[in-house]
């Protein structure tokens, strides 16, 4: 048996898997598939064993188990109880025994609240008819962009001229997600289920693979403070540029890609040298300010010639809504809300668990500061982090967005099952990692398929409850909050998000 | 020669003059009396084009660009070639703060001083290295987080009250070269970055980028190389990397 404790480094286990050996077969299956060195196979012993302390619960052994002879399970806390500082020993241990900080994945994992789940929405019963979906017309089509003041119509034309837009079928996009963060194959799927769709995927901020260019049409480019793979063949094949300011899971620093991951293909993608770290700095050295971020965006409507809206991003923070208006009044055509609920490929634990805001608090407050500063429809706003159904979906609109991106929820179509480890890079479900022994785990048709169906699936579950509040066109639910109402939640709450309590 | 008179014409309407000259396969464009319109040369693709400024262009000078040449014969104010990509641009006078910021393709010129912040996070790929040259003195921070390419600063405004650079120089770098003609005070460098001789091969490149610029400016070459240089550079790719660990 091949034992692999070190006293010196050891933490308790956070999983424990369990083989029931009477239906264990010793197929080796679950050896060849942990890709986190926690499963081995003993010769001597003719037997499959566990190193329960690397195992990080992604499940994959399990579901490839033919035999279903692998329980994983969280492993009960081994320290005596102490309210103050469970969980915070690990974490002082970590730190003293490695010297550095930990770096996580996905979003904040903590108990924060869910407004999400304190808003009920409302139907329509006797005063005002409800509408089935399913025989009657339905719109869920969604425009991007800037909107004019007022349209002049005359001689049976549009005479206003309007300002680029990104048209939706569906309003729900996928999140910026990088070729790097995500395998090529991930990638491809996202691709292929947004033009499908009608809908657009965001090439995040690692540059665009040059086979993804078939995508044009449905892809939106990101530039961000590294300007990695960004030149002018990335820039025509957008359909829209989004400034990256800031990530929900990260609000205030950089990106960091470690040079482990700068593979070959990446290292091509980034236009970036092989091995070398890829530093995002903190802020864009040229956007100290909000006239300097309008130069950014003015220039990348240059380099464009003004046919593209410009997107900015920005992770919610404390004056979120100040900063907004700031943004709309820049020139920026659409603003990116990430809540900070929202994913990412690694960022340090103290950064993702502690900074930020909800996105439901700041799409009300931006939503609002933006309609009394008479500006609202400068600017589409996009609600980012953490939307988890179509019902989260719904509620954004209500609460002000015009539409949403999702990332997390994407990938877990995908497979995956939010273990948290895309940092490593070792994903055993192939989704984030450049491991082609990994990667090639995600098929592409299986993935796109499932996205398609998750899409198509969440656009009925809202045209149905639109339809049960008696609504037909998306537009009328936008900004719509009478039709929300808060449960469990305090007045000033309420007054923050602009919904009335349950009962008034 | 196609000549557009800038004076009093808003950047966008002038750049659009620009773009529908390119269109109309003007090669030699020259702009009169510009006074700080911005993003002069934007995003232009065309390798074969020559855009010369009289007057003082405005900031975002050749951002994206990816192939023409602008000449200013004059100052230039901030953010000059801004992620450029291709091409050339030459100054015939100073620089404001972040030349070449992102810069990845090219070469830039000036004749005399840079602000602050210049050739931040520069990067190479392949056969895209950029270079740029800066004859006079730099403000802080140059060469922050540079990944690639290569920086030469000559200092040939330098008063001897007056450091060749700022502080904070090299901070974060982790690719690229910077040499700088004379010597460099150690207490500007931060820890990612170390100061060591150039090989006789970098030599080389260095002698024929300032061979280019003492043509350019009409400098005595001689005069220049008569000083030695030496070579600011990244003491690793990763200078981050142990700062951080595998969360749980
Ligand atoms: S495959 Fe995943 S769940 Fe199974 S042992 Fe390895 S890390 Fe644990
Ligand atoms: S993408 Fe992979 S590594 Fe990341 S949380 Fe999902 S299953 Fe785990």
């Amino acid at each position: 048996m091949k034992w692999m404790k070190n006293l010196k480094t050891y933490v308790p286990p956070s999983f424990v898997v369990e083989r029931d050996d009477y239906r264990c077969i010793r197929c080796k299956a679950c050896v060849e598939q942990c890709s986190f060195d926690a499963t081995f196979y003993d010769e001597d012993e003719d037997r499959v064993w566990n190193w329960d302390a690397n195992c990080v619960g992604c499940d994959r052994c399990a579901a490839i188990c033919p035999t279903e002879a692998i329980t994983v399970r969280r492993a009960d806390p081994t320290y005596r109880y102490n309210h103050n500082w469970n969980g915070h020993i690990d974490s002082i241990k970590k730190r003293a025994i490695f010297g550095g900080t930990p770096v996580v994945s996905m979003g904040n994992d903590r108990p924060y609240p869910i407004y999400w789940d304190h808003m009920l929405l409302n139907a329509s019963q006797v005063t005002n008819p409800s509408i089935d979906p399913l025989r009657e017309p339905m719109e869920l089509k969604t425009f991007l962009g800037r909107k004019p003041d007022s349209l002049d119509i005359s001689d049976d034309a549009l005479k206003t001229k309007l300002a680029p837009q990104l048209e939706l079928e569906i309003p729900i996009m996928f999140a910026a997600m990088s070729y790097g963060a995500l395998s090529y194959n991930v990638i491809e799927a996202l691709g292929r289920a947004a033009k499908e769709m009608g809908t657009y995927y965001n090439s995040g901020e690692g540059g665009l693979n040059k086979d993804h260019y078939k995508f044009k049409g449905n892809i939106i480019v990101q530039v961000a403070s590294g300007r990695f793979g960004v030149h002018k063949d990335y820039l025509d094949v957008g359909s829209a540029i989004e400034i990256k300011i800031g990530q929900g899971a990260k609000p205030g620093i950089g990106g960091h890609l470690p040079g482990e991951k700068v593979s070959e293909t990446i290292s091509e993608t980034r236009m970036m040298p092989q091995g070398s770290d890829a530093l995002s700095p903190a802020p864009h050295h040229d956007v100290y300010s909000i006239e300097d971020l309008r130069q950014l965006i003015y220039a990348l409507k240059e380099a464009t010639e003004y046919k593209k809206p410009v997107a900015v991003k920005i992770a919610c923070v404390h004056n979120v809504a100040a900063i907004s208006s700031g943004i709309a009044r820049a020139g920026a055509d659409i603003i990116v809300l990430d809540g900070f609920k929202g994913g990412t490929g690694a960022s340090p634990q103290v950064i993702r668990d502690n900074i930020g805001l909800p996105l439901e608090v700041s799409l009300a407050v931006v939503d609002e500061r933006l309609r009394q500063e008479g500006i609202r429809q400068y600017v589409s706003i996009v609600a980012s982090g953490g939307i988890r159904n179509s019902m989260d979906v719904v509620k954004a609109i209500a609460l002000g967005a015009d539409a949403v991106y999702i990332g997390t929820a994407a990938l877990i179509a995908i497979g995956c099952t939010m273990c948290q480890q895309c940092h490593t890079g070792k994903c055993a479900w192939g989704i984030s990692t450049q491991d082609p022994h990994l990667s090639k785990r995600v098929n592409p048709d299986i993935s796109s398929k499932r996205l398609i169906n998750l899409l198509e699936v969440w656009a009925l579950e809202i045209k149905e409850t639109m339809g049960a509040m008696g609504i037909n066109s998306i537009e009328s639910l936008r900004g719509n909050r009478l039709n929300l109402r808060g449960v469990g939640l305090n007045e000033k709450e309420l007054e923050i998000l602009g919904i009335l309590p349950a009962g008034e | 020669m196609y000549e557009i008179d800038a004076k009093g014409v808003y950047y966008r309407d002038l750049n659009e003059r620009v773009r529908k000259a390119i269109r109309e396969h003007h090669k030699d464009i020259v702009l009169h009396n510009v006074c700080g319109q911005y993003y002069i040369g934007c995003g232009l693709n065309d390798r074969d084009v020559k855009l010369t400024i009289n007057g003082v262009p405005g900031n975002d000078l050749g951002a994206f660009m990816n192939g023409p040449t602008i000449i200013v014969n004059d100052d230039a104010q901030d953010g000059i070639g801004n992620t450029m990509n291709g091409g050339k641009i030459v100054v015939y006078g100073n620089a404001g703060d972040v030349v070449a910021y992102s810069m990845r393709g090219g070469k830039i010129f000036i004749e005399k001083d840079v602000g602050y912040r210049a050739c931040i996070h520069m990067k190479a790929y392949k056969e895209m290295n950029p270079t740029v040259v800066i004859g006079g003195c730099s403000g802080a921070f140059m060469g922050e987080y540079m990944a690639g390419g290569t920086l030469i600063l000559l200092g040939l405004t330098k008063r001897d009250d007056k450091p060749l650079t700022g502080i904070y120089l090299a901070t974060g770098m982790h690719g690229g070269k910077i040499f700088i003609r004379g010597s460099v005070d150690e207490r500007m460098l931060w820890s990612e970055a170390v100061i060591v001789s150039p090989t006789k091969e970098e030599m080389k490149k260095v002698k024929s980028e300032v061979k280019e610029f003492c043509n350019l400016f009409k400098i005595d070459y001689n005069k220049v190389m008569d000083e030695e240089f030496v070579k600011v550079a990244p003491k690793s790719t990763r200078p981050y990397g142990h700062l951080y660990i595998p969360g749980p």
